[in-house]
């Protein structure tokens, strides 16, 4: 894992003593809101419903055992004892006082850790596969070129005032993990016919009130010019997008605009006069970031585990969160364990301080220290023995955490909607906990096979509805919560952008249509075929004919 | 009728403008003002900048109790949110 240097700590104490003071001046008068927000703002403090919002960072999803200890202590100490992790591998604290934020940030920027870039228009924390590293299907580590795209992205001085805010995801894998069709710059690394590795570069895909699937403008960037080309882009961007509209201001406005061709040409010009003028790193800069990486000391293990095949004979909970929520690990013998922060029935995305700790352990004592936050809004531990399941597996489930629903379709990323958002016309969590106990049992979602339910409370889409297989927006109608279902939206390798099929549906009825949905996919479906492919295959009417006829 | 509503600077919790001229957590406690004073009582409320931010004027009836379109948004405000009611103002009430 990355760790910091002494400009990287430097950085980050002097901007928590920067804001410490910018607090004092506010809650002295000394500074209007007016004034203070942007600060604030800076350091990834919103204002919400009941109280203030502080949204850490975490840096393409990967942290430690000692940082997740410090955050279960901030929730404790200047929360109500729990967080809540969101779809950019952050996490948030949604009651932390004004007063008390600068000692919280001097507590997090003990275990290097901050809140810069998870507010504002600037580039904002860059986000990754959460298998990075450990994955079986990927080219190679893509979280050095993360780290380096956060070292040139923090503070860049010509970056800091962009359009609108900017973010970039990075994966490297063809199974992509990371949303990359759906960022502002989303980066691809794959090897080409010559077997050398770069990047696809795809631009201007977004979500939001304008969803659009990213253009790609370059099938194959050697890695070396990885900075300078982002540079390039951020610079016809900061130039050419939009300032004079607030919804008009992100890249994919303007590449749509332009034309993903003349986009191109922009991008390819800026990049020749720019591309020999010392911005890409050198070899031996690379190389340095790359050796923060280094995999972890491996054991020579068999493939497979005689321990842990007869623990699973006979317990069939263990054996279906086997199935359920691990992953093939590149490495003999190990293997990639997602913990479900989806409970039957609970909130997406919250855990408890008490939950945070157990998750510290395990890590601590089984994968290397490394955990990861992934932008579905779970936790990974990255590189499990396979012998050591069974020992992980009772933890989680002692701590509550073994919902073994990866992927299925009570796993739901909602956005908080109005139950905190102020930006919210309608609440979003209760709708994904009535979902979740309406198909609870276990047997049936794993029958259904992956299946994505995605719910935002508000045109601005933070629960990714979009690219929901089936995506819920919430929408207010005089005052009333009603919701809007898409149908066949994917944020995957095969991103696409889900359609509307019909009139909104009150709270009542929404719950009622998922599973008529669902029932009608089982119903017309063929041996493999997932939720998505049966859409794909048959389209939309009859879909909208299941949900509607007979109501 | 309308009250007036904001977010304390300290803490960031819902407060609402007492006829005592002090900020309250009770929504009960709220002065309440016909439609043509409030925007002059919001203007003033929205001085004190030591005390609070983001004022703003909420309708309620003859009751005192919110109406308008906001309703939802102002009685999640006022209680906690609805998926966690042991948090906000809606837990010490119960407790």
């Amino acid at each position: 894992m990355y760790r910091y240097d002494e400009f990287d700590a430097t950085m980050v104490a002097e901007r928590a003593a920067q804001f410490r003071g910018q607090v004092a001046r506010r809650l002295s008068g000394e500074l209007s809101e007016e004034e203070f927000k942007p600060l604030r703002l800076m350091n990834g403090l919103y204002l919400q419903l009941h109280a203030y919002m502080l949204r850490v960072a975490i840096p393409y999803g990967t942290f430690s055992s000692r940082q997740m200890r410090r955050l279960a202590h901030a929730a404790r100490k200047y929360d109500k004892g729990y967080g809540h992790f969101t779809t950019r591998q952050n996490i948030q604290y949604n009651w932390p006082a004004l007063v008390d934020v600068p000692d919280l940030l001097d507590d997090l920027a003990e275990v290097e850790m901050h809140a810069i870039q998870t507010s504002g228009n600037c580039i904002r924390n860059v986000t990754s596969d959460q298998y990075a590293g450990a994955a079986a299907d990927e080219v190679e580590d893509p979280r050095p070129w993360c780290e380096i795209i956060r070292q040139w992205s923090t503070f860049h001085p010509e970056f800091s005032f962009l359009p609108r805010k900017f973010k970039i995801a990075v994966t490297a894998s063809d199974n992509d993990r990371a949303a990359v069709r759906v960022h502002d710059i989303g980066l691809r690394l794959h090897k080409n016919a010559g077997g050398d590795t770069g990047f696809e570069v795809i631009v201007g895909g977004g979500l939001g009130r304008t969803p659009y699937v990213g253009h790609t403008i370059r099938d194959f960037l050697p890695k070396e010019h990885l900075l300078s080309y982002l540079e390039a882009i951020l610079r016809v961007y900061n130039l050419e997008g939009r300032r004079d509209n607030l919804y008009k201001a992100r890249i994919k406005i303007l590449v749509n605009a332009e034309g993903a061709e003349r986009f191109r040409g922009l991008v390819e010009e800026e990049w020749a006069q720019i591309r020999s003028s010392g911005i890409d790193l050198l070899r031996e800069e690379i190389e340095r970031i790359h050796a923060y990486f280094e995999a972890p000391a491996f054991e020579k293990l068999p493939g497979e585990s005689v321990a842990l095949n007869a623990q699973r004979d006979g317990n069939g909970e263990f054996d279906r969160w086997l199935r359920v929520n691990t992953v093939a690990h590149k490495i003999p013998g190990y293997a990639i364990a997602n913990i479900s922060l989806k409970p039957i029935g609970g909130i997406p995305g919250d855990i408890s301080a008490a939950q945070m700790e157990a998750v510290a352990d395990l890590a601590d004592q089984f994968s290397f220290d490394e955990i990861r936050a992934t932008h579905e809004q779970n936790l990974v531990l990255p590189h499990v023995r396979k012998e050591d399941l069974f020992k992980v597996w009772r933890v989680l489930k002692a701590a509550g955490l073994a919902t073994a629903n990866i992927g299925l379709v009570s796993d739901i990323i909602a956005c908080p909607g109005l139950d905190y958002c102020t930006l919210a016309n309608t609440r979003s969590i209760p709708i994904a906990q009535r979902i979740s106990e309406r198909l609870a049992d276990l047997d049936e979602q794993e029958s259904l096979g992956e299946l994505k339910i995605k719910i935002s409370g508000c045109i601005n889409a933070c629960g990714h509805h979009h690219v929901g297989h089936i995506g819920i927006l919430g929408v207010d109608k005089k005052g009333e919560e009603f919701y809007q279902v898409t149908l066949g939206g994917s944020a995957g390798e095969d991103a696409s952008i889900g359609e509307i099929v019909g009139r909104g549906l009150s709270s009542g009825d929404v719950v009622d249509a998922v599973e008529k949905l669902v029932q009608f996919y089982k119903s017309e479906r063929n041996d493999g075929e997932r939720f998505l492919d049966v859409y794909r295959r048959i389209g939309a009417d009859p879909f909208k004919e299941a949900l509607y006829a007979a109501a | 009728m309308k009250i007036v509503t904001a977010n304390s600077l300290q803490d960031g919790a819902v407060v609402y403008l007492g006829d005592d001229d002090q900020w309250t957590p009770q929504l009960s406690g709220a002065a309440r003002f016909e439609d043509s004073d409030a925007k002059d009582v919001l203007v003033a409320a929205q001085t004190r900048i030591e005390e609070i931010t983001d004022a703003y004027l909420v309708s309620i009836d003859q009751d005192g109790a919110i109406t308008g379109r906001e309703t939802l948004r102002e009685t999640i405000r006022k209680a906690g949110p609805t998926v966690r009611l042991d948090l906000g103002l809606q837990a010490e009430q119960c407790a």
